[in-house]
Order: C-alpha cells, then sequence, then structure tokens
C-alpha cells in the first residue's frame, strides 16, 4: 500500500518543531508499523536525508521504549499492544497518517519523536523500591504466604511497562496510572507495607514536582495502556495517601 | 495533613467531598421541589420551613454556597494546572477513541451549570434574600397565602426561561454522569463495586435532573 | 599468557563458602573511597550495581537506554530455576548443577556452574524480599513449574513476564542507590572503549547519546554487563539495540573472547514474513509441551499451501508428516532446543517450508484441544458431547494456558491459531560463548570484569530454558559482589583515579576518530544494508548447521563485507547531536569483526556440541546414526581467542575442562 506520513520533525530540544510529510510506497500488511518506519528512514538515507528519530528496542511489546502518538491515539488505533506491535494492516492504501511524539510537559522532546520520559524515574527513585540489601540472608521465599488473590493482583499491576501512554493520551498529563501501578503492587504485597506510608507520599509528591497534571477519571489511559493496567490501582492510590495521611 | 489538600490526589479527593455534598443536596432539593406536583400544600410547607429554619438558613445554606463555590473555584484550578501540564497540543488527537465526551468536557457542562446558577439565584434567591432579610417580612404570605407556591408557577411561565432550564439540567445530567462515578473512584472506593456503582450513577444522574426538568415543564404547561 | 581459572582448591561442594571465608575484604569506611563502572542494566548489570551501592562503592551506572528497566532481560518469559526442592521432587544443588552441565554438553566449568545451583536458591529469597510477584498457589506458597524438558520442577515464573518482574526488581534496588546517591546513573550512555592504565582496567570512555558528548569515566574496576551478541545474525530475539561493543572493545584490549561459536537458535519463533523483517519474536518454549510439529509429507501439498490452494487443516494425518516424533519417539516434540531446531532446519532445506519465505514449520494444537475437550468432557459428565462442544472444551483450556501467546501470535501474524496451526521458525535467541572469565568472573585484564550473557561461563555450548535468569541474577547479588571485593582490597590507597592522563587522551582519539570517520566518509550504503548482509552470511553458513568449506566461505566473505563497509558506509547527521544511525555503525563495525571470529571459532571446533553442529561430525552408524557427535577425546577445552588485529589472525588458547564430579555422556534423544 501506499501511504502519507504525517511527522513531527524537531532538531532538539531547543529548536522549534513541525509537522512534515512523507510518501512511503510498496508497504505490505504484514508489516510492523516500526518496520514501516525502518522503510521511510531506509529512503531517507539513501536520499541523503537525516532519518526520523524515534525510541525503540525490544520490538515484542515489553521493553516500552516505543512511544508514538499516531492518528490521535497512543501507540495508534489498535488495542492492547505498543506501536511496534501496532501492524500495517490496521490502515489502507492511501491513507494519511498523523505522526506525533508523546506530548506532556513533563516529557521534553529530545528529537523527533523521541522524548524525555526520567521524570517517571525520579519518581520511582521516590520510593518505588523496598528497602531490603542483597544478602543472601534475607527469610525463605516461604516464610510469609501470600494469597494467590494478592499475588496475581500485585502482578497485574506489575505488568506496567512505564512506556508512558498513559501520560500522552491523558487531557491532563497525569501520570497516576503509572504512579498509581506501582504504588499498588507493593501495598498488595506484605513485604512492601513497612514503608507503604512514606512511599506513597514521596511518590505522589514527586509526581506533583515532576508538573503532571491531575486526574479527572476520564479512563482514557486504561483504554490506551498496552497492557492494561486497571484505574482501579488508581483509586487504591488514592486510599493509600487518604490512609497515610490519617495515620 | 496541611499538604495533603495541596498535592495534586487530595485536590482531587477534595473535589470528590464536595461534589458528595452538592450531589446530596440536589436530592433533598428535588424532594422538596417535586411535592410542588401533587400538593400545593405539602410544597408550601416544606418551602416555608427550608426557608425560615435558622439551622437550615444559617448553618447549612453558608455550608452549601461554600461547597458550590469550592467546587467551582477548585474545579478552575484544577483545570488549569492540567492545561498547563499539556505542553505542546497535538496535531491530531483523538479523544474519542478512549474515553467520553463528559468526562473530557467537565468544565464546560461546569461551565453551563454555573450559569444556571445564576439565572436560579436571580430567580429565587435574591428575592428571598430581598423579601426575608432586607424587608424583613419573614411570614412567607402574600395576601393571606403561602407565596411559595404562586411564585413558582409565576417563573415558570416564560417559555425561554423554561428551555433554559431544561438546557441546564440536560447538562447537569451529562456532568453527573462522569461526576457521579468519577467522585467515588477518587476517593478510592471503586474497586470491586465498580458494576453497582456505575449502574447506580447512571439512574442518579438521569433521574435527577429529569426530575427537574419535569417540575418546570408541568408547571409550565398546568399554570 | 597461560589461561589460570583460580578455580579454588577442595572438593566442590566447599569450593564457594572456602572463598568466601578467605578473600580479603575492604572495611566499610574505605569502601567510600572506591569506584566502580557498570556497563548495562540488565539482570546482570543491575543487579550488581545495586549490590555494589549497597556495600558501600561509589558505583557509575551506564545503559544506552533511556531507563535500566529497559535492558533486553526485560522479555524473558518463561523463568528462573532454583534448587529449592519446595515441591519435594529431588531437587538438589547437585542436581540443578548436574542437569546444567549435561544440558551444556559438558563444555562449561564445574566450579562455576556448582557454584551457581548454590546461590540459586538464594535469588529467589531475595527477589521476593524485594517484591517479585512471582505466582503462588492457593495456599499462598510459591509455584513451580517444569521446564526445557528436565525431570524436576524447579522454575519459578511471573505470568509469561519473568524477565520483566525480576528486572524490575534489580531496578528497584538500583533506584534506592540512586536515591541515597550511591550509583551515579548515566541513560542513553553507550560505552565506546575501555581504558588502561598500568594493564589494569580504570576507566571508560563514553558517549552520550542525546548530545553526542564524549565523555571519561574513571573507576577503580570496571563491570561489563552488556549482554549477548546474537545480532550479529542482524535478525534475532534480540532488541534492535542490542549489541556486542562494550564486549568486543574490552577483546580488543586485550580480554580474551570464549566460544563465539556457541549460539543457541531457538525453535519456536514466528517466522519471517518479508525482507523488511527486523526482528524476530520468540514463542515461549511451553508451547511444545502441548503442540505437534509437522510439514507436509507430499511437495505437492506444500506448494499447494504456499499457493493458497490447500489450508493446512485441510490434509489428514496420513498426509502430514510429525517429524519430531518420526525421528525421536522417546522425546517427540519435547527434544532440546538445539536438537529441535535443526530438525526443522533439515525439514525446510528439503523444501517442506510451509510459507513464502519456505521457512517454516507448523506448530498444531487441534489434538492437544481435542485431548483436553474429551478430557473436560468427562470431568464434567457430558455424555456423548459433539464435536464442537469438545472443540469448545479444549480450546478452553488451551486458552488458559496459552491464551496471551495466542493472542500475540494473532496480532502479529493475523491468523486465528485455534483454527489453524500456528507457523513457527527457529531464530538465534542467546549466546553462551562470550568473554572469558575466571572464577572471580575477572576477564584476562585486571580489574575488568564480566558478568551476566556477555561472559562465556555457565552455559557451556548450550544453555538450558529458565538458566539465563538464574546466572545473570546470582553473578550480579551474589558472586561478583565478593570476588570484586578481594581485587579491590589492594586499591584502598590507590585515591581518585584521574581522567586527564595519556591514557585517557589516547582513548578518547581513537573513540573520536572513528566517530568522525563515520560521519565524514561519503558512502553510499545504509549501515543497516551490511548489517543485513552480514546477518545472512551468519544464518546461512554459521547457523544451525555448520561445515569446514562454509565456514570458510563465510570468513572471507565477512572479510569482503567488513571491507567494503569501511568504504561505502553512509552516515547521515552529526556527531554532536542524536543520532541513530551513527550508533548503528558504530555497533555493526563490530559485529563484522565478531562475525569473521564467530566463524574461525566454528571452523576450529571440529565436533558438535550443544547449540555448535558440524555436519561432519555426526554418529555414522548405529541407533543415533545422523546425530550430532561431540568428541570429548579432543575438543574437551574452552576456546579463547586473543586478539591480534584481523579476526582471521586472532590466537587461540586453550583452557582444558576436567570434570570431576559428573561423567561425561553422549546425549540421546531416541
Amino acid at each position: 500500500m501506499n501511504l502519507t506520513l504525517k511527522i513531527w520533525r524537531q532538531k532538539d530540544s531547543d529548536t522549534k518543531g513541525q509537522m512534515v510529510d512523507y510518501k512511503v510506497t510498496d508497504i505490505s500488511e504484514h508489516m510492523s508499523f516500526l518496520e514501516m518506519m525502518d522503510v521511510l528512514n531506509e529512503q531517507l538515507v539513501n536520499a541523503g536525508e537525516e532519518p526520523v528519530a524515534f525510541d525503540h528496542d525490544c520490538r515484542e511489546g515489553i521493553c516500552g521504549m516505543c512511544s508514538m502518538y499516531i492518528n490521535g491515539e497512543a501507540h495508534g488505533p489498535d488495542r492492547g499492544i505498543t506501536t511496534c506491535q501496532l501492524h500495517m494492516r490496521m490502515f489502507k492504501d492511501g491513507d494519511t497518517i498523523t505522526i506525533e511524539p508523546f506530548r506532556a510537559a513533563a516529557f521534553p522532546v529530545i528529537k523527533d519523536l523521541v522524548v524525555d520520559r526520567t521524570a517517571f524515574e525520579r519518581i520511582q527513585q521516590a520510593g518505588g523500591y523496598i528497602s531490603v540489601n542483597t544478602s543472601g540472608n534475607t527469610q525463605d521465599a516461604n516464610a510469609i504466604p501470600i494469597s494467590k488473590h494478592a499475588a496475581d493482583e500485585a502482578m497485574d499491576a506489575a505488568t506496567c511497562i512505564g512506556c508512558g501512554a498513559c501520560v500522552a493520551t491523558c487531557k491532563n498529563s497525569s501520570a497516576m496510572l503509572f504512579v498509581g501501578a506501582k504504588v499498588s503492587q507493593y501495598a498488595l504485597l506484605p513485604q512492601g507495607q513497612v514503608e507503604a506510608a512514606d512511599r506513597v507520599k514521596n511518590m505522589v509528591a514527586q509526581m506533583d514536582l515532576e508538573g503532571f497534571g491531575n486526574c479527572t477519571n476520564t479512563g482514557a489511559c486504561e483504554v490506551e495502556c498496552p497492557k492494561g493496567i486497571s484505574l482501579d490501582n488508581i483509586a487504591r492510590m488514592n486510599r493509600e495517601l487518604m490512609k497515610a495521611n490519617i495515620s | 495533613m496541611g499538604g495533603f489538600f495541596k498535592s495534586s490526589i487530595g485536590r482531587k479527593i477534595a473535589m470528590a467531598l464536595s461534589a458528595f455534598f452538592l450531589m446530596f443536596f440536589l436530592i433533598i432539593h428535588l424532594a422538596v421541589n417535586i411535592t410542588s406536583l401533587f400538593s400545593e400544600d405539602v410544597f408550601n410547607e416544606l418551602s416555608h420551613f427550608m426557608g425560615t429554619n435558622p439551622l437550615v438558613q444559617f448553618a447549612l445554606q453558608p455550608v452549601l454556597i461554600f461547597g458550590v463555590v469550592f467546587h467551582f473555584v477548585m474545579g478552575f484550578v484544577l483545570e488549569l494546572k492540567n492545561k498547563k501540564a499539556n505542553g505542546v497540543a497535538y496535531a491530531k488527537n483523538n479523544g474519542a477513541a478512549n474515553s467520553t465526551w463528559m468526562s473530557r468536557n467537565m468544565i464546560y457542562s461546569g461551565l453551563v451549570i454555573l450559569a444556571f446558577i445564576v439565572l436560579h439565584f436571580i430567580d429565587f434567591w435574591f428575592p428571598e434574600i430581598n423579601t426575608k432579610y432586607i424587608q424583613g417580612d419573614m411570614s412567607g404570605m402574600h395576601d393571606g397565602n403561602f407565596r411559595y407556591f404562586h411564585e413558582l408557577q409565576h417563573k415558570f411561565l416564560n417559555p425561554a426561561r423554561v428551555a433554559a432550564y431544561v438546557v441546564a439540567f440536560i447538562l447537569l445530567a451529562l456532568h453527573l454522569l462522569h461526576g457521579f462515578t468519577s467522585a467515588f473512584q477518587s476517593v478510592g472506593a471503586t474497586a470491586g463495586r465498580k458494576k453497582t456503582l456505575q449502574t447506580f450513577g447512571k439512574v442518579y444522574s438521569i433521574v435527577i435532573p429529569l426530575g427537574f426538568i419535569i417540575i418546570a415543564l408541568y408547571h409550565h404547561l398546568n399554570h | 599468557m597461560a589461561l589460570d581459572s583460580k578455580v579454588p582448591k577442595g572438593p566442590i561442594k566447599d569450593k564457594w563458602t572456602d572463598y568466601k571465608n578467605h578473600i580479603d575484604l575492604v572495611n566499610p569506611a574505605n569502601k567510600r573511597h572506591i569506584d566502580v563502572i557498570v556497563v548495562g542494566t540488565g539482570l546482570a548489570g543491575g543487579s550488581a550495581a545495586a549490590t555494589l551501592a549497597e556495600l558501600g562503592y561509589n558505583v557509575k551506572a551506564f545503559a544506552y537506554q533511556d531507563s535500566p528497566r529497559r535492558a533486553h532481560s526485560i522479555a524473558a518469559q518463561g523463568g528462573i530455576n532454583a534448587a529449592k526442592n519446595y515441591q519435594g521432587d529431588g531437587d538438589s544443588t547437585y542436581r540443578l548443577f548436574y542437569d546444567t552441565v549435561k544440558g551444556g554438553d559438558y563444555r562449561s566449568r564445574e566450579a562455576n556452574v556448582y557454584r551457581l545451583a548454590e546461590v540459586s536458591a538464594n535469588i529467589i529469597d531475595q527477589c521476593v524480599a524485594q517484591g517479585v510477584p512471582f505466582a503462588r498457589d492457593y495456599g499462598g506458597l510459591l509455584d513451580n513449574r517444569s521446564f526445557g524438558g528436565v525431570l524436576v520442577s524447579r522454575t519459578f515464573y511471573a505470568k509469561g513476564q519473568t524477565g520483566q518482574q525480576l528486572l524490575l526488581g534489580a531496578y528497584s534496588a538500583m533506584n534506592r542507590q540512586i536515591a541515597r546517591g550511591k550509583i551515579e546513573m548515566f541513560n542513553r550512555h553507550e560505552m565506546l572503549d575501555v581504558v588502561k592504565v598500568d594493564g589494569k582496567a580504570r576507566g571508560i570512555i563514553t558517549r552520550n547519546l542525546i548530545t553526542g558528548e564524549i565523555e571519561r569515566h574513571s573507576a577503580h574496576a570496571v563491570v561489563i554487563a552488556s549482554g549477548g551478541y546474537g545480532n550479529v545474525y542482524f535478525l534475532s530475539t534480540n532488541a534492535m539495540g542490542s549489541n556486542a561493543t562494550a564486549a568486543w572493545k574490552i577483546h580488543k584490549k586485550g580480554a580474551y573472547f570464549a566460544n563465539p561459536c556457541y549460539t543457541q537458535i531457538h525453535p519456536t519463533c514466528i517466522p519471517r514474513s518479508g525482507d523488511y523483517q527486523s526482528k524476530l519474536t520468540l514463542m515461549s518454549e511451553s508451547l511444545r509441551n502441548d503442540g505437534r510439529i509437522w510439514v507436509p509429507k507430499n511437495m505437492d501439498d506444500v506448494k499447494a499451501i504456499r499457493e493458497g490452494r490447500k489450508k493446512p487443516t485441510d490434509l489428514s494425518e496420513e498426509e502430514r508428516d510429525y517429524y519430531l516424533e518420526r525421528r525421536y519417539p522417546a522425546f517427540g516434540n519435547l527434544v532440546p532446543r538445539d536438537v529441535a531446531s535443526r530438525a526443522a532446519k533439515e525439514r525446510c532445506d528439503a523444501g517442506y517450508g510451509v510459507n513464502a519465505t519456505g521457512e517454516a514449520v507448523y506448530l498444531d494444537f487441534a489434538s492437544a484441544i481435542e485431548r483436553y475437550g474429551k478430557e473436560q468432557a468427562k470431568i464434567q459428565n457430558i455424555e456423548n458431547a459433539s464435536e464442537a462442544k469438545i472443540y469448545e472444551l479444549g480450546q478452553a483450556i488451551v486458552e488458559a494456558k496459552y491464551g496471551n501467546l495466542f493472542q500475540m501470535y494473532e496480532k502479529i501474524v493475523d491468523e486465528n491459531p485455534y483454527k489453524t496451526p500456528m507457523m513457527i521458525y527457529p531464530a538465534t535467541h542467546y549466546t553462551m560463548g562470550g568473554v572469558w572469565v575466571d572464577y572471580n568472573l575477572m576477564t584476562t585484564v585486571d580489574g575488568l570484569y564480566c558478568i551476566g550473557e556477555a561472559n562465556f561461563s555457565d552455559h557451556g555450548a548450550n544453555r538450558l530454558g529458565a538458566s539465563a535468569l538464574m546466572q545473570g541474577l546470582a553473578d550480579g547479588y551474589f558472586v561478583l559482589p565478593y570476588t570484586i571485593g578481594d581485587y579491590l582490597s589492594q586499591d584502598i590507597r590507590t585515591g581518585k583515579i584521574p581522567t586527564d592522563t595519556k591514557e585517557f587522551d589516547e582513548a578518547e582519539k581513537e573513540v573520536k576518530d572513528r566517530i568522525d570517520f563515520f560521519i565524514n566518509n561519503k558512502g553510499t550504503k545504509s549501515v543497516d544494508h551490511f548489517h543485513k548482509r552480514l546477518g545472512k552470511v551468519m544464518w546461512d553458513k554459521v547457523g544451525m548447521a555448520r561445515n569446514e568449506k562454509g565456514l570458510k566461505e563465510a570468513m572471507a566473505e565477512i572479510k569482503a563485507i567488513r571491507e567494503e563497509f569501511w568504504k561505502e558506509v553512509k552516515v547521515p547527521g552529526n556527531a554532536d547531536e542524536m543520532n541513530p544511525e551513527l550508533e548503528k555503525a558504530g555497533r555493526v563495525a563490530d559485529f563484522l569483526e565478531l562475525g569473521e571470529l564467530f566463524a574461525k571459532d566454528a571452523l576450529v571446533r571440529e565436533e558438535s556440541c550443544g547449540g555448535h553442529f558440524r555436519e561432519e561430525s555426526v554418529e555414522l552408524d548405529g541407533p543415533q546414526k545422523g546425530e550430532a557427535k561431540r568428541n570429548d577425546k579432543d575438543f574437551a577445552f574452552v576456546s579463547a581467542w586473543e586478539y591480534k588485529g584481523e579476526p582471521a589472525d586472532a590466537v587461540l588458547h586453550k583452557e582444558e575442562l576436567e570434570f570431576n564430579d559428573i561423567e561425561l555422556k553422549q546425549r540421546s534423544y531416541k
């Protein structure tokens, strides 16, 4: 198929960017979206132009690196996938596809479609861990039984890949689905209880400091999340924060 | 605790708490008004009680006004902060793909409701305050009868006003369709009870505004 | 230089304990004055960085991604082995050790493997304490599964995302140390060279991938944990950015490179669909527990299927060739990875491949669905269940077991694998070879360590399923923190290593010159063009089956591609900005050298062992006729290559392998 691409080009964080039109031809419907981008870049390199910079790595939907806003949706029109798992069969011959970086004041553009998501790093550093040193003498892994229900729920929260689609999608650029998932994972496990109150306070404080917006419960993040992280995690974080401030 | 209400989550919890209060108030308001469909006397007596009882007038009324003002001011503050968090706008954004119109436009439905409240105050509240506290007439009487029911009927003579009310209540319904469950989500109460809350929220969001619309239309058509 | 593995004396089960009791320690006050560089933040690098920082060293950690959490360990699906014996099925440290050495076809170092098995149980304790949500049973205790055809259930897992959860565990431990200021994290930085001062590794040169700035970083020791080199094949299950540059740079500075030819080709990957293919996706090995692998018996059917005239479901049982069941009646579809991969290649080479590229075989769940359906009908007391009902019941079971994999397949291939058989083909997955290290995980350069997939140490010629995660975390959490302390105890008086010395000047100049060359070279072909050509040579001639003629040709062809690359490569953009093409150019340049050494190593090893199959070394008669033949008399050694300029000139050093605690046996799956 033949396509018109409208792509955000921006030299670096200090330069203003703009949308630029490109044409690609003979795209197979079996290609992944990023393979289509590879075709475009090969074409640009051969023409002596600078290829479009975009983040990608594992190309199997788990590293969380890829981050495109395609036709007005984070990771494009399909559900439960990342950009690298999006396939061209979702599009039709002759389509115009708009490709933009994930947008949020807290995610500044580095170049073209590459954004800086280190705000997520700092939120995790503020408390996204359990304080335990490596010793080989921690207690036996089966010493504290954990109900299957709690373990499964913690796992569901922990599947977050930190791609930032929730922020990109949110009309308020809120990071609460991401932070809620991390807070929930630890809040659901006995190992996480000791530091639960400090963790949620510190992570929320850092989230606010980074300039993410507020949650207005539109639920868009849950729909666009490639890993189906549930809004319940935000509710749980809210509860945890109330608990932490009351007790 | 002081820092709590400065945090993003603290603020949205405050929004939710004021919303709960306002949603409770809507039930009371509708319960009083709905009597006007069945009995002029019951409506008059309830109105007189509400309008003259010191507890209602000097404790609940200020709280209510504070609740309304807080909900609006905080709504605007959060909207502005959220806009600031956006950065550069998308060239193409398909919001309809992942969220409802109501959830994305609370500020607009809220603004219409605000405009309605202004109209509503001009219609009922200011004349009441004027009669009761400036002219000092606490009797609630006019020409030997309770005046409330007749005032109500009189207001709904004008079809333009009735139309404005109907539009405002439709927007209120839309506001509530998102706001009801949203408030519960904000205080962290939805996990495990999502379905029930959603159903209850839908019923509430439609029944309450519909009740007010029926009252307005009824009095317009039966004066 | 003679290779000294520095394996401690004494009985194998006491070696590690005795070793730990006798090493020199660094006192906590002195650790504050010692810097350690860790390159790579996957399971090995991440766990090492966190642990070293907890101990009190100043750690500088480097990742080319925008976060340590994105390292490719995250993609591991199946699980992690540990000799916990929670299931009471007879597992033990010795049994895990035995299985690993046997699985590696007796080409790994006994003492290292035993230590790995020994610390495996600690890993699970540590991860649970960190909040890793492993799967549990209804009693709240940890669940295990059997994996990769071993006889015990020792694999711990977190859905199909075990690697992700373990990496997030190590990452959380890192975050805690970053917050404490003990780890300085350098995201989007790539190491481009190591700096040696007086023969010791004392720093690295990096490029900031955002600004293009070339930076100097010094330390008292350098740890390389940069993963494997599977991307030498261009197509592999590795991440797009996975590269051998760090490992290859240290090789060029004196670290020997061991067993490059040991590569694991995983049998169950989604086949290539066209020339544009950028990477291959693995489907968990667990699928082979229930899927049956086949190709058509008749060439007419193959043609009909390729041309779309027939569907695989049109073929009757008699028209199908279940070649693994035919060739290996005892193990059937559960033969080890290398055997299954070669058998698929054999059929496809014979022309029986079932997709347009001719490189795909079927993995069929129809009989499993039927079997489970009948079972369920019995359990639920449904008499005379209709075929449709049986199918429905069976599909539900298969969906519960493999639902996410089936969904992933459907997203990629756009075919419903419940209705039509999946297509699979082998793909490069893991490299057992890597930088040579001694028992201390130190390379042949003092103060330069190598851990995880990047080193060669524990898996011999073939890695067992669920053992990669175990090795990465064992190295990082429990082995390196001890062994590096022993070395660093000499450095308590050294003081900070200055970076304004001639050694750093020279290393930086070398790096800058190479970057300038790429930017200024007015070539005509893209980096990917060369990478794809290299990959094709590697796959065709140094892939699942190798022979002397092919390997010699491969060496010559790779050398020719390399020479052309240095003339014709074209890198757009500038050096002082984010430039993905420039990054790729440097990595492919290194792959073009490594590939040739790889072929040379395969040429020298005239035996078949594990993932390395030499067509000349097969059983000539008897029941094993045509199967791989290992040659313990002549090849029970590790090939450690010393860099001498051209890869063809590399000098071979042999570390003889001694087996005192395990009897060597030929593998048989008939």
